[in-house]
């Protein structure tokens, strides 16, 4: 005789949902990252590493590992400064900060490319002066890290920021009575307090700045070998009919997606009090 | 190390901005070298937060803070040498019981065997040993509040402040945990600020209380004085527990209904008066003779123990609890619903202040 919580379903229900959600997931999730795989090597591993080892490919991966690794630090960074100065502090200016640190995922990505273009292209407001000193930002990498910072710095402080608000300051003014200095206690105590959401922030934010698309596509200009990401490149590998060589970049897109999801399920494994941190299961998730 | 409070003031403002009535208005008092004193009051009454300020934690609008009558206002939280004790406990979660203990001693860069050997003697102080790899989730609420003992003690602070620090805690432990502190202030004789609501823990812990109420100080002394000699009607009723009776001067008299204690010196002849009347400062009596003046009915008794509470309601229409040993009232023999004799053995009578 088995025992039912008062929230379980009959067992039919739950195996018509399960059902369910498995078939959607096989049709919408699985399938595709399957054939994205089949496309790439229908041609057989030696015509897929050839499409990897394209000089424009390589170029490609360069540049959108150089974007993911300024971009990152750059909105770790600004997120975790401005998630304390907003749970912190009740200043003039905190509800502006707020709705704008939200903005970039309340614009289509493609406005946000055009913002960059309007304010550094060579008509922008500061077109003139950076051609003056023959600084290229727009088609050139400058306008693609910057679009992709852009686009990427809500997910850090979107994170960091309900961990601190939730938890309030009592370690941390515990800290400065045992005498601790600013720098000491936010690397001994804020720090590791929110090290898990932190992470998890920073892999969805690496996740889309490899991704990004509409801004970068705006900014970049398509210069084979020069101004084009990996995304940039599978379109434009696309357009031209050259499938292999599109899903073989895809796929190494898909990989590090795919990667990075694992890493973000084995940190989320690793906070739930198996490496003798108890204290750090409960801010997981 | 004694600690002087001076004229403090502290408003926070209101998050639009208005300014809200001061949290704290121009308290001043000392607290003794080497006493446990406690800043007793309701919720809200500003205690917290003059203890914040003592500590640094919260910069005060005006006045000052001196301790060892050493004006230390503009001194710096982290440099003021005192240990505080969160009434969350605000234990470090991703550090072991040791290290949180240390995180003082390794701010302050002592060589690690000395560090390793001052937690030893905190964790014995504290009757922790044997703990010190455990994670604070996984120690009970009074575990966890002697580890934020040790670690506030570690560094041997000169003052030690505690927020409500068994506030959180079951009334068993709470009991457990105080005659444990009182134990603890007999070996260390560190000077010693306690914040509560809880009048019981107040009197029983410390020899100097400060009560607050909605910012200001009301009385200042031993629990004698406040219990005996409260100045204010606030302090007679929240010290204790009092009925309330109102009356009036009768020439040396204050006359409550058909009773009477003596009056104030000076009191104007006629002046209203409330009178705070504790439990067990109320003598009753079998009545013998049904047309005796000072009457009450018992409406409730109510038996807590070794004691009985009996609720009396009075001629006037007033109630008023009384409170006596079961076996003098069993010697009584008296029962719901009897009508007795009530004699006030003593009173706190405040004249109020008719000027027009």
């Amino acid at each position: 005789m088995r025992t039912h919580s008062a929230i379980a379903e009959p067992g039919a229900i739950r195996w018509t949902l399960t059902a369910f959600a498995v078939a959607f997931l096989a049709l919408f999730v699985a399938l595709p990252v399957a054939s994205v795989f089949l496309q790439a090597f229908e041609h057989g591993p030696g015509a897929y590493l050839a499409a990897l080892t394209d000089p424009e490919a390589l170029s490609a991966i360069r540049l959108t590992l150089v974007a993911a690794a300024l971009s990152v630090p750059l909105n770790t960074v600004f997120g975790v400064t401005a998630a304390w100065l907003i749970a912190k502090y009740d200043f003039a200016g905190r509800g502006v900060l707020l709705t704008l640190i939200d903005l970039p995922f309340a614009v289509s990505p493609v406005i946000a490319g055009l913002i960059f273009v309007l304010l550094f292209g060579a008509h922008g407001l500061l077109g003139p002066l950076l051609s003056r000193h023959e600084v290229r930002v727009i088609f050139a990498v400058p306008g693609i890290v910057l679009a992709t910072t852009f686009v990427t710095f809500p997910f850090v402080v979107r994170e960091v920021l309900p961990i601190l608000e939730s938890q309030g300051s009592d370690q941390e003014e515990a800290a400065v009575t045992l005498g601790a200095s600013g720098l000491t206690v936010f690397f001994r105590v804020t720090l590791p307090r929110i090290k898990w959401g932190l992470l998890y922030g920073v892999i969805l934010c690496n996740a889309r700045a490899m991704g990004e698309f509409g801004a970068v596509s705006v900014v970049s200009g398509h210069i084979r070998g020069e101004t084009n990401t990996m995304p940039l490149h599978v379109e434009i590998l696309y357009n031209e009919y050259n499938f292999v060589g599109a899903f073989a970049v895809a796929s190494l897109l898909a990989l590090l997606a795919l990667a990075t999801l694992l890493a973000k399920r084995l940190l989320g494994d690793g906070s739930h009090g198996g490496q003798g941190q108890p204290g750090a299961s409960q801010e997981a998730r | 190390m004694s600690v002087t409070v001076r004229n403090l003031t502290k408003r926070f403002t209101a998050s639009a901005g208005s300014p809200r009535a001061p949290a704290v208005a121009d308290a001043s008092f000392e607290a003794p070298d080497g006493a446990i004193t406690t800043l007793l009051g309701p919720s809200g009454s500003g205690k917290t937060t003059v203890l914040r300020a003592i500590a640094g934690l919260e910069q005060p609008d005006s006045g000052t803070i001196l301790l060892d009558g050493v004006d230390c206002t503009a001194i710096p939280a982290r440099r003021r040498g005192v240990g505080f004790v969160f009434q969350g406990y605000a234990l470090f979660a991703h550090m072991s019981v040791r290290d949180n203990i240390a995180f003082g001693l390794q701010v302050r860069k002592m060589p690690r065997k000395e560090i390793a050997e001052r937690v030893d003697e905190l964790l014995s102080l504290v009757q922790l040993e044997g703990l010190g790899a455990r994670y604070p989730k996984q120690l009970s609420g009074g575990q966890q509040q002697r580890v934020a003992f040790a670690r506030a003690l570690a560094t041997r602070p000169r003052v030690l402040l505690l927020d409500e620090p068994f506030g959180a805690l079951d009334a068993q432990v709470r009991v457990e945990l105080r005659s444990w502190l009182q134990r603890l202030h007999a070996q260390t004789h560190v000077t010693t600020l306690l914040v509560t609501h809880d009048q019981e823990e107040a009197l029983e812990l410390s020899q100097h209380v400060v009560l607050m109420r909605a910012g200001r100080i009301e009385q200042v002394g031993t629990p004698h004085d406040l219990y005996d000699h409260p100045s204010t009607p606030f302090v007679a009723s929240f010290i204790g527990g009092a009925t309330v009776l109102r009356g009036r001067v009768e020439g040396t008299r204050a006359a409550i209904g058909p009773l009477s204690v003596a009056a104030p010196d000076g009191a104007l002849e006629g002046a209203g008066l409330q009178a705070f009347v504790r439990p067990h400062d109320v003598r009753i009596a079998r009545a013998t003779d049904q047309s005796a003046v000072s009457l009450g009915k018992i409406e409730k008794l109510v038996r807590v123990g070794g004691f009985v509470k009996v609720e009396l309601r009075l001629p006037s229409g007033e109630a008023m609890t009384v409170q006596m040993a079961k076996t003098e009232l069993d010697a009584l023999g008296v029962a719901e619903g009897d009508r007795v004799l009530v004699d006030l053995l003593a009173a706190k009578v405040f004249v109020e202040d008719y000027s027009i």
